[in-house]
């Protein structure tokens, strides 16, 4: 074991220092705080912040931690009932993750987080930690983690930087998530160009308790004891803070010995994560757990900031306590080290044996570094020496919050009127074949496998639906039967041409998804990417897109549990398209009678449910033909959406694969329902037959059910208000289409299938 | 019958067969890593996942672990041990099996169904099975790929030590397109596919991963 290093007594900035010292010169605006800022951390101290309070302070108050470009705009979230169909929440908005209940005495918890920048500077680590952190989130609310998910965005699938993000990033979730034994059901891999040097990486994760085991971030109980358990503390993600001990240390020690500027970016250990995710759900177990903080973004920083400004004192903390990997890490450095795989719990001292016994049964190191107060503060040592005394709730609730300005952008009016539906369509059998090959084969349409074979989606023996499914379903209760589907879904391009429509996009295809395998919809979590806060553009984009998901969940009746916001996600001055990505989970209350995407057998009735309207602006056809990005988006008709969904479960008795409509419009539905199982469908489209086969219509549903069972489903439909059209009947190998007027044409599924399978690995080969 | 399963650090798919040993009508006995017991039971599985991290070379540190003390041990007087994937490494690490498994040829982690031909029936864990059976279950692994000296491969084809082998693709560059072996007295079986992850018509990849757990007949090799 390292020897813990000889304090450095010449230059330790406590806070008897700093009260001596006031006017010394502090590198805040290195550490990217404003002079505001910066002056309100001295006003709410009464004197200067030591070295150690300042790095606190600047990674708590940062966009990433404390939300404050978004927070006014997040708040009316809020406003969302905190119920679901179930019931109430068990824990909402603020906790790590939101609970829900799911009946039978079980609870879920799931949440998506952005890993965004770190992925494009190191994709794979990038990725991997983004796993990492989402999984920890969903463990320290006393749930065991089930399944994750990746909505994925990145620039051309042929620009050259592409070559170097893709394979990165997929390797990083597919080397930390099957290392972990989490089957990775689902996400998305979306293609643009604003993605080029600004890849979106989010990641899901999904987790399951009984009632009584919810755990909550919460230092309570004075005389309680802390303790960090888990990877040791090294020099990792503390770009900020190498800053601050080369400028105000290093150089007042009169030598260039200290740390030299680090790698911002963290290295995961995933079989590390998996042994902290088996002890702690055996620590939870056996009872040993007041409160627990998962550590992720600020580390040190964040986790005893939070948990003792959550609880009901305070807390003391002797930082030399700390476990290093690197022994000549400064306090500052060691209070903003982002090193992975590390947790911190409050625990009773009478459990506290029990509590290391199980640390060591999993060879998972653990150290009492503090004890729980009722004095309020939050105060640090370092070698009996005092180098942080604050009130936790200024580090981590009050930071600043902005009202930024925002307005609707000057070009807004402009791109709304250049609508795609005005652009050269195909004409005849031919053309409207070779657009269906042409797209099927596109990036964003063509098959995943690619991608999604690196990941393990089997693994704990409970995934009912993984991708290609329009969501991914896990088993919750063996005995029961009792599960959840997860949908994440975003649209860039809507979202773009209209932010406020775009947002309900995204969580209308979410929710029509979750219902199209045959779940009911229960609650959100979402992760807002955008561009900078600091154009008003942007900001205009964020506020409506807020303002639209409020809406949309009001409508819909589902709450935001939890989320993540992720900004200045742009290239120079282009930000990427606004994107905000939905989740939504929904509750099955008997898996067995799951309802699968893909066309089985030959000889069912192919129905087409919901209206198609003529709606290309913003469509994958336009982008893929003509390059196109312009109009108004499909209309948001979210009463539709419901009743479609409740028609979905009221029918699903009948209904023997569902598979929803959006990207490509019901072309791109047609050919994934026959590729699946490789059963062909003859079927006849309403004229004009290029807008039946390639509008973004929302609220629609492609469904097959036995001939004999039409009937009744049409009769349901018709008491939800759902529109049936019946087009044709599936088998043959072959996916032939006519319209009324007479154009006709016929696809070989095996030409079909070879060319939506070649494009990735031909990209990659 | 009771059939162990051993937990390393770093296990994923003990679980899982756990749950297939018991659908196949056994009793499951956990086992840990660290115990130099196996409780007594009949037969022994060592799941997949990745033990110790994969680090420094995959089952290279478990093949340490005191449990493997007695596993070698049983093995040896005829115990019927299967390795799955991790635990196929393991085995090949302890010498209770030859060859080794490294890197896909493809440099990628694959998780897909795959179509294999069981070639020997006549082992611990393939009775269930006729000879030259095609059946389908998953496969995952990053490290799956099996090599062996000419020697060795020559012999194992001759001995019929083969238990089953890729079909339609061979998915990591597996000499011979070996997915399985087993050693000469046919009680101990190591398999880079999944066999508990096709256990059951709901998850995974179908049932045909079934017969291994149901056809398991320790008697005949004791």
């Amino acid at each position: 074991m390292p020897e813990t290093p000889a304090p450095r007594p010449a230059v330790l900035d406590t806070v008897i220092v700093a009260a001596r010292d006031p006017d010394r010169e502090q590198p805040w605006a290195e550490l990217g705080l404003t002079a505001e800022e910066y002056a309100r951390i001295r006003e709410i101290l009464g004197r200067r912040p030591t070295g150690a309070e300042l790095a606190m302070y600047s990674v708590m108050w940062s966009e990433h931690c404390s939300y404050k470009s978004s927070k006014v705009h997040l708040r009316q979230f809020s406003e969302i009932p905190q119920v679901t169909s179930v019931g109430p929440m068990l824990a909402g908005i603020g906790e790590n993750a939101g609970v829900l209940d799911i009946g039978q005495g079980y609870a879920v918890t799931f949440k998506v987080e952005s890993h965004n920048h770190p992925s494009y500077v190191e994709p794979y680590q990038g990725a991997a930690t983004g796993v990492g952190g989402i999984v920890r989130d969903i463990l320290a609310m006393g749930a065991r983690p089930v399944a994750v998910m990746d909505p994925l965005r990145f620039g051309p699938l042929h620009a050259p930087d592409t070559h170097r993000v893709l394979p990165g990033v997929v390797a990083g979730i597919g080397g930390y998530g099957n290392m972990l034994g989490l089957p990775n059901i689902g996400g998305e891999v979306v293609f643009d160009e604003s993605y080029l040097g600004n890849p979106l990486v989010n990641a899901l994760c999904v987790g399951v308790l009984r009632h009584e085991d919810l755990h909550l971030a919460k230092a309570v109980g004075a005389g309680n004891l802390v303790i960090l358990y888990g990877a040791r503390t090294g020099g990792d993600g503390i770009g900020g803070a190498s800053i601050l001990a080369s400028v105000t240390f290093t150089a007042s020690e009169g030598g260039g010995s200290g740390p030299a500027k680090r790698p911002s970016v963290q290295v995961g250990d995933p079989f590390m994560e998996k042994l902290l995710i088996e002890c702690t759900l055996e620590l939870f177990a056996a009872g040993v757990v007041a409160g627990i903080q998962d550590f992720g973004a600020a580390g040190i920083s964040c986790a005893t900031s939070e948990l003792a400004a959550a609880g009901d004192g305070g807390m003391h903390v002797e930082l030399d306590k700390v476990l290093l990997r690197d022994s000549t890490l400064s306090p500052e450095e060691i209070l903003m080290s982002e090193s992975q795989e590390r947790m911190m719990a409050v625990v009773d001292p009478a459990d506290a044996a029990t509590f290391l016994q199980i640390c060591a049964r999993w060879d998972v190191e653990a150290t009492v570094v503090g004890e729980v107060t009722g004095d309020g503060r939050l105060v640090i040592d370092w070698h009996g020496e005092t180098v942080v005394d604050v009130d936790p709730r200024t580090v981590a609730h009050d930071g600043p919050v902005y009202e930024r300005p925002f307005a609707r952008p000057a070009g807004q009016d402009a791109l709304q009127a250049d609508r795609a539906e005005a652009l050269a369509r195909p004409v005849g059998g031919d053309e409207l074949r070779a657009t269906v090959l042409r797209m099927a084969a596109s990036p964003n349409l063509c098959d995943k496998s690619w991608v999604t074979d690196q990941f393990d989606r089997y693994v704990r023996g409970n995934t009912v639906l993984a991708q290609p499914s329009d969501s991914g379903m896990i088993r919750v209760d063996e005995s029961t039967n009792l599960g959840v589907a997860v949908s994440t879904d975003g649209n860039g391009r809507f979202t773009r041409l209209d932010p406020y429509a775009g947002a309900q996009h995204a969580l209308a295809e979410s929710y029509r998804n979750v219902a199209t395998v045959g779940a009911l919809p229960l609650a959100v979590s979402d992760c807002l990417n955008f561009g900078s806060p600091e154009d008003p553009d942007v900001m205009w984009q964020l506020a409506e897109a807020c303002r639209g998901l409020r809406d949309g969940c009001l409508e819909l009746g589902v709450p935001v549990t939890g989320g993540n916001v992720s900004l200045y996600n742009q290239t120079a001055e282009t930000p990427i398209l606004p994107t905000p990505v939905v989740a939504v989970l929904g509750v099955v209350d008997d898996v067995t009678r799951r309802v699968p995407s893909a066309w089985a057998v030959p000889g069912d009735r192919v129905l087409l449910l919901g209206e198609t309207r003529e709606e290309l602006s913003g469509s994958e056809w336009a982008h893929v033909v003509h390059g196109h990005l312009g109009g108004l988006p499909p209309r948001v008709d979210l009463a539709a959406e419901r009743s479609l969904a409740e028609l979905l479960r009221a029918g699903a008795d009948l209904i023997t694969s569902a598979h929803d409509l959006s990207d490509g419009g019901l072309a791109q539905t047609l050919v994934e329902s026959c590729l699946g199982h490789m059963v062909g469908a003859t079927v006849s489209v309403p004229d004009d037959a290029f807008v039946s086969l390639f509008s973004e219509s929302a609220a629609r549903v492609v469904v097959t059910a036995a001939a004999a069972d039409v009937a009744a489903l049409a009769s349901r439909a018709a008491t939800h208000g759902v529109v049936v059209t019946d087009l044709g009947e599936t088998g043959g190998d072959a996916l032939v289409v006519r319209s009324s007027s007479g154009e006709q044409f016929e696809l070989p599924l095996l030409a079909l299938r070879s060319a939506w399978m070649a494009t990735l690995p031909a990209a990659r080969a | 019958m009771r059939v162990g399963v051993v937990t390393f650090p770093g296990s994923l798919d003990d679980v899982d067969a756990q749950r297939a040993v018991t659908i196949g009508g056994h009793q499951a006995v956990a086992l840990w890593h660290g115990d130099h017991d196996l409780r007594g039971v009949d037969a022994v599985v060592l799941p997949g996942g990745f033990s110790y991290g994969d680090y420094l070379r995959c089952g290279a540190i478990s093949r340490f672990a005191p449990v493997m003390t007695e596993v070698v041990a049983a093995a040896g007087r005829g115990l019927p041990v299967l390795g799955i994937c991790n635990g196929f490494q393991i085995l090949c690490e302890s010498h209770l099996l030859p060859g080794a498994l490294v890197r896909n040829d493809h440099q990628k982690f694959v998780c897909r169904d795959q179509l294999l031909r069981i070639e020997n029936n006549r082992t611990a864990w393939t009775s269930a099975y006729d000879e030259g059976a095609e059946i389908t279950i998953v496969l995952k692994n990053g490290e799956g790929g099996f090599v062996a000296d000419t020697e060795t491969l020559d012999r194992l084809e001759g001995e019929g030590q083969v238990v089953a082998r890729y079909l339609d693709l061979n998915p990591n560059g597996s000499l011979r397109d070996i997915a399985g072996i087993t050693n000469a007295r046919g009680n101990v079986v190591g398999l880079m596919p999944h066999p508990e992850h096709a256990v059951e018509a709901l998850t995974g990849a179908g049932t045909d991963g079934l017969g291994f757990f149901t056809g398991l007949a320790a008697a005949a090799f004791s």
